[in-house]
């Protein structure tokens, strides 16, 4: 009885898009995000970023004259239900092109498969395992721990500092930045004097910054961490009165750590994207006039602060789209020739150049560092 | 009627067979496939479980802790030291085997609550073994694991295979291996309970003050069951890792117990094959209601809640005391067999 219902809907759903677009199909963008459950920070906002541009696109004509329509599954942070619904999205919906997964977790769950479907897939996750080594079918929008820590190694470097000391968090993220870290200074040529952690729910890290404290030749400290744990570390790291220099990852990039550090943030810095400082952003920076539309057009559409995983969605739709375009078709051996080969497109986290070799495009220049002062994130150059 | 079929074991297991050979005219692609494939490797996990929770009487919220061990045991296996698939599932269900003994022993001694928090703890323990041992699992992130490979065969949800002749699709031969599996794991489970041990096992849910007493060894019958259950539930997470191609510690988490235990008792405690129904109606519900949105949270436990207020005894045995009875008849003989 259910399935007979189920049967007419259908018919007349399908019925009524005949009518509508008789003319052509839409294209099929594909998304799975973890917009409820413990990554939801990173889903909503990637979602509604998905969502408004769809929309957006439509409204000026689609692309090559078809409209776009987004299929999308919340995956609640689980990478079996990630899985699964991109499989439901290449064999149920048949979408064109995949722009989804909001975590290395659920972005490598679904790999495989995408993999062996050959849809082109661009991920919103970060972790470097995702395009390295190069997937045939698998992109991604977000720079790597991988540059971040080379980016803050850098300026370190710019500011004379070789030797430091590193803490991190115990989790996924904090795991894999300090062993990006230790690969990346050694390549760099900085000395990690003192290697210590903690644990995600630990309450006090004073013991962990005292050793490093106590460590002959430290000159400057650096924090791989995610969640409130930085937030901790920060306000340790001012009560033990430390006067060394102070770095955190990009996973603490927003708006919110500086609340929950409060003062005791002053003077660290930070890799992190434009989209925190599009005011300060020089003239003639080619990221300033696509940072700050889509600021005012985030803000403006959802009433809520815009987050620097949105922009990886929005980079993520725009690179689809640019490629469908080249293509000419939707064709996914031509979609996919045609993202490999992507170049200067400026979005929000950066400028993209991809190649054969590189499915994210992305340089370590695209990180910003910026500077906590008096309570707000400051451009350094 | 469907009480009848229910009588015999062996009746019972053809017509799952038959169920199962039936059901691909009803699937529109691929996809409907896989979820298949997947509904039968749960489900032959929550069968092994439903010998513990069911007829022992034992609560256990860590199950998921043994599906993860014995996914992570064939990834590593499999992946890592380049074994064969099936010799990794075997030596994977010895190890989880032992592993469950050697935890069963001492908290099996402990009952009600205490049993319940003890294997929580190994749940969680397991977990938290998976996500650190970052080297050897790949840590939060997961690791992926190669396609399962029988007799030479790489099964792949995206090959095509000739079986006597036939073409068939990847999907459809994994779907065979899953039913295959879910027919062997019923008829397994059914024998067991109708051995003298079902009965000494039943006796402790009963009571286990009076199986004692005449003479039951409760202690070992109790490791036992849990030993069979965790070997279940390693051999199906070993194919469910083959099946999905990659892996995370979330397959050990509290949140899959959880998952499992509530399709027994969605299902109906202690019955065969309604814990099979309550393995699909679980993992189909999220996608039947992936249209709602934000609303599908709330429709799950809707469904949920108002299943166990009218149905408290699960869907199965609820049904199967319900239609003979609007027949008119044998409804009481009915309610003493659905028990079983």
């Amino acid at each position: 009885m259910v399935r007979r219902i189920g049967k007419y809907a259908a018919a007349v759903a399908t019925g009524l898009m005949m009518l509508s677009a008789q003319a052509s199909e839409p294209i099929k963008i594909g998304s799975f995000v973890s917009a409820t459950g413990p990554a939801s920070f990173l889903g909503d906002p990637e979602l509604k970023t998905l969502e408004m541009y769809v929309e957006k696109i439509n409204d000026e004509g689609g692309v090559l004259g078809r409209d776009l329509e987004l299929v999308h599954y919340d995956d609640g942070g689980s990478a079996s239900s990630a899985r699964n619904f991109a499989s439901r999205l290449i064999r149920s919906d048949q979408v064109d092109i995949i722009v989804g997964g909001s975590t290395t977790g659920t972005t490598m769950a679904a790999v495989p498969l995408i993999q062996q479907a050959r849809i082109p897939f661009i991920s919103m996750a970060g972790a470097v395992k995702i395009t390295t080594p190069v997937k045939k079918w698998v992109f991604k929008t977000p720079q790597s721990d991988r540059m971040a820590a080379e980016r803050i190694l850098r300026d370190m470097k710019d500011r004379g500092i070789t030797k430091i000391g590193l803490i991190s968090g115990t989790g996924g993220f904090g795991s894999s930045g300090r062993a990006q870290t230790l690969e990346a200074a050694e390549q760099m040529g900085v000395e990690v004097l003192a290697d210590v952690t903690y644990g995600g729910s630990d309450t006090d890290m004073t013991a962990q910054l005292t050793d490093i404290r106590n460590t002959e030749g430290v000159e400057a400290v650096l924090n791989f961490g995610f969640g409130q744990g930085p937030a901790i570390v920060t306000r340790n790291y001012a009560d033990l009165g430390m006067e060394l220099p102070f770095y955190q990852s990009h996973g603490v990039a927003s708006d919110s750590f500086l609340d929950l550090a409060g003062s005791s943030a002053e003077g660290l810095r930070l890799p992190a994207s434009p989209l925190l400082v599009p005011d300060s952003l020089p003239e003639g920076d080619p990221q300033k006039e696509v940072v700050q539309d889509y600021k005012a057009e985030y803000e403006a559409h959802y009433d809520s602060k815009v987050s620097t995983f949105g922009a990886y969605a929005y980079d993520g739709l725009n690179l689809a789209v640019r490629a469908i375009e080249k293509a000419g078709s939707t064709d996914p051996e031509a979609v996919r020739k045609a993202l490999e080969n992507i170049e200067g497109y400026v979005g929000v986290t950066g400028e993209f150049n991809m190649s054969p070799d590189d499915h994210n495009g992305l340089n370590v220049d695209s990180f910003r560092i910026l500077e906590v002062q008096n309570g707000k994130w400051t451009l350094i150059n | 009627m469907l009480n009848q079929i229910m009588q015999s074991r062996l009746r019972g297991v053809m017509l799952l067979g038959l169920i199962l050979i039936f059901l691909p005219a009803f699937f529109a692609n691929p996809f409907h496939y896989e979820l298949a494939i997947q509904v039968g490797i749960v489900a032959a996990t929550v069968v092994g479980l439903n010998l513990l929770v069911g007829f022992a009487g034992q609560i256990s919220l860590g199950h998921a802790g043994f599906f993860g061990l014995g996914a992570y045991f064939s990834g590593i296996a499999t992946g890592t030291y380049g074994w064969s698939s099936i010799p990794a599932l075997v030596a994977g269900a010895i190890a989880v085997g032992v592993v469950a003994w050697i935890v069963g022993r001492p908290i099996l001694r402990l009952k009600g609550h205490y049993l319940s928090m003890a294997t929580l703890a190994v749940g969680f323990i397991i977990a938290i073994i998976l996500e650190n041992e970052r080297a050897l699992t790949g840590g939060p992130d997961g690791m992926s694991v190669p396609p399962l490979e029988v007799f030479g065969w790489q099964l792949s949800t995206f090959g095509r295979y000739s079986l006597f002749g036939l073409e068939i699709s990847g999907v459809q031969a994994w779907y065979m291996v899953a039913g295959v599996l879910l027919v062997i794991a019923t008829w397994f489970a059914l024998n067991i309970i109708e051995s003298p041990i079902g009965r000494a096992l039943r006796s402790l849910k009963g009571s286990e003050v009076a199986a004692g007493v005449v003479g039951v060894n409760t202690t070992k019958y109790k490791s036992l069951v849990f030993v069979v259950s965790a070997v279940y539930a390693s051999i199906m997470g070993g194919i469910y890792a083959h099946f999905q191609g990659f892996i995370t510690p979330d397959l050990a988490s509290f949140d899959f117990s959880i998952v499992l235990i509530t399709m027994v008792v969605i299902g109906g405690m202690g019955s065969t094959f309604g814990v099979i129904l309550g393995a699909v109606v679980i993992e189909l519900l999220p996608q039947a209601l992936a249209d709602f949105q934000e609303l599908e949270m709330a429709m799950f436990g809707l469904i949920l809640m108002v299943t166990m207020i009218f149905m408290p005894k699960g869907l199965l045995p609820t049904l199967n005391s319900v239609v003979p009875n609007i027949t008119r008849k044998k409804a009481a003989e009915v309610r003493h067999d659905s028990t079983g």
